[in-house]
């Protein structure tokens, strides 16, 4: 299929509205991407003829929303490259699957083991690790970045020589930077330290086709709503045997194979770790978004967004005073920058006024932002839908805006 | 440029040239604000006598419009008692959590220029953080 800009922005219902009067120019997809069509209708569609809770009916709704779960559930296995369906956990979100890990997975380390993080995590990569740490006795290690933004694999490698790492949990794409990390090497250099590999994926599933087998990754997890998807439903994909040993998240039903006032058995993974109802509707309207996805093609994705960020590596460093923070040697549509003497804030509700969402602040990576000296930074993300033209339009607003504050 | 008349001349020039940035010397008392979520911080330094506030001077690190308001703040509560001071805070919070509020004729500038960010909830932080640190300062200061 050909790639043509024009076709996909048509497939966003969104992108005709105006705000504040003017064409909505959203360069803030690394916090939540615009939904396509096709997943509106998706979920409309659900909730309009085949909706009913899964699992548990009898009746004839309740076995089509369940194939139509289950059939995102295969969905999500095929896109990622997962060896078996059984091996997709469907979650809140991000979030919640580094909890779930953290949590179960966490409980069968022991005081003395250690987890290593990056300098760089989100703090949904950061915060259950030091839960985790508070709770179990474990140490958490914190891998350095380099002052272009790229994990530092030196450092990392003497975090691990003393074998009492148990897990390594580091993004595979910057939500700040938006550098992406070799996380088959890091896999590498976890194995044969006799750890195991958490990947976030948040950002990376957007940008880059993912293969978890090529990854080297033990847990690999994403949320729906960057992805073109509706938020609310995220995904936990790890080996079977590793879910296996792990105890359950949440108790409740679903999750269970016999119950009693005595004691109750668990079910199968992946149902062990979905307790309750889960988020039927999005659970399909991932699925749709995974197709639209597919339909689009990665090759044509990520070939869009070289054309974009070559654009964007040219045109925003002639802002005058603008200076993009990180310079990782593979990077996707995600640019931080900060700008002489005009605060983030500023930036952001003076470019809001004219169309234009970015995201200001510290994109819940405070000790990255901190690493590089910074307090908050302005951030342009783009996706599928983003033009040259946006770009340009962004370069020259700010252009306006520091004629104005400086 | 569309600024929906936030970004006002009088914003604008006290954040580019603030008339009272800085340090005191002989600094009765000291009070600071911080807003985790964006990094920014306001400390003032206070030369009282007695309850009066004879001098106040404010260092900011912030956006325009909480640099803006640091330094009208400071022109506006010079002179005044620690009363007046704080209830003044008090007015400036409530201008923003009742919408309803008119301007009221009376209003001072220092205040007047800060209405248009009822349109912009997630900004009000940035006006109200020099007051946080005014009111702490001033809970220090004692006869």
């Amino acid at each position: 299929m050909t790639f043509d800009v024009n076709v996909i922005r048509a497939q966003f219902p969104i992108l005709s509205e105006k705000v504040h009067g003017k064409d909505l120019v959203f360069l803030d997809s690394a916090a939540s991407a615009q939904k396509p069509a096709a997943v509106i209708d998706s979920m409309v569609e659900t909730m309009r003829t085949q909706y009913a809770n899964v699992h548990r009916g009898l009746h004839w709704m309740s076995e089509r929303a369940t194939e139509a779960c289950e059939a995102a559930r295969s969905r999500v296995a095929s896109f990622l490259n997962a060896p078996a369906r059984e091996e997709i956990i469907f979650t809140r979100n991000t979030t919640e699957a580094i909890n779930l890990v953290a949590t179960s997975y966490g409980s069968l380390l022991k005081p003395g083991q250690a987890v290593v993080i990056s300098e760089m995590e989100h703090h949904a990569n950061l915060v259950p690790w030091q839960m985790l740490r508070d709770r179990a006795g474990i140490e958490l290690r914190v891998a350095p970045v380099t002052d272009d933004g790229e994990l530092d694999f030196e450092a990392l490698g003497r975090l691990l020589e003393d074998g009492r790492v148990a897990l390594v949990a580091v993004t595979h794409m910057s939500n700040v930077l938006g550098g992406l990390v070799d996380v088959r090497r890091v896999a590498d250099m976890a194995h044969a330290a006799g750890a195991r590999i958490l990947v976030d994926g948040s950002q990376a599933i957007v940008h880059r086709k993912v293969d978890v087998q090529e990854t080297g990754a033990d847990f690999y997890v994403f949320t729906g709503h960057k992805l073109y998807g509706p938020s609310g439903v995220g995904v936990l994909w790890a080996h079977r045997e590793i879910l296996e040993s792990m105890p359950p998240y949440q108790g409740g039903g679903d999750m269970i194979s016999t119950v009693s006032f005595e004691k109750s058995t668990w079910a199968q993974v992946p149902y062990k770790f979905e307790a309750g109802t889960p988020a039927i509707v999005e659970i399909i309207g991932l699925g749709a978004a995974i197709d639209w996805v597919e339909s689009v093609g990665f090759d044509a994705i990520t070939a869009h967004e070289k054309v974009l960020t070559d654009h964007a590596l040219k045109v925003l460093p002639e802002v005058p005073g603008l200076r993009l923070i990180g310079r990782p040697a593979d990077k996707g549509g995600v640019f931080s920058f900060v700008m002489d003497d005009v605060h983030p804030h500023d930036m952001a509700t003076l470019l809001d006024r004219n169309g234009i969402a970015i995201r200001a602040g510290q994109h819940c990576a405070e000790p990255l932002i901190r690493r590089l000296g910074l307090t908050a930074t302005a951030r342009a993300s783009f996706a599928a839908y983003t033009t040259r033209e946006e770009i340009d339009l962004l370069a020259g607003t700010l252009v306006r805006i520091r004629d104005m504050l400086v | 440029m569309e600024t929906d008349g936030l970004y006002s001349d009088l914003i604008i020039s006290r954040a580019k040239s603030p008339l009272y940035a800085g340090d005191l010397a002989d600094v009765t008392v000291r009070g600071e604000g911080r807003n985790p979520v964006c990094g920014d911080r306001v400390r003032l330094s206070l030369k009282c006598e007695g309850l009066r506030i004879d001098a106040l001077a404010h260092q900011t690190r912030g956006c325009a419009v909480c640099i803006a308001s640091a330094d009208l703040l400071a022109g506006l509560v010079t002179g005044w008692n620690r009363d007046e001071a704080l209830a003044a805070g008090q007015v400036f919070t409530d201008m923003f959590s009742d919408g309803t509020v008119p301007a009221a004729d009376d209003m001072p500038d220092a205040f007047r220029v800060f209405f248009p960010l009822r349109q912009h909830r997630a900004r009000i932080g940035c006006a109200t953080l020099p007051w946080t640190a005014l009111k702490e300062a001033l809970s220090d200061a004692r006869s």
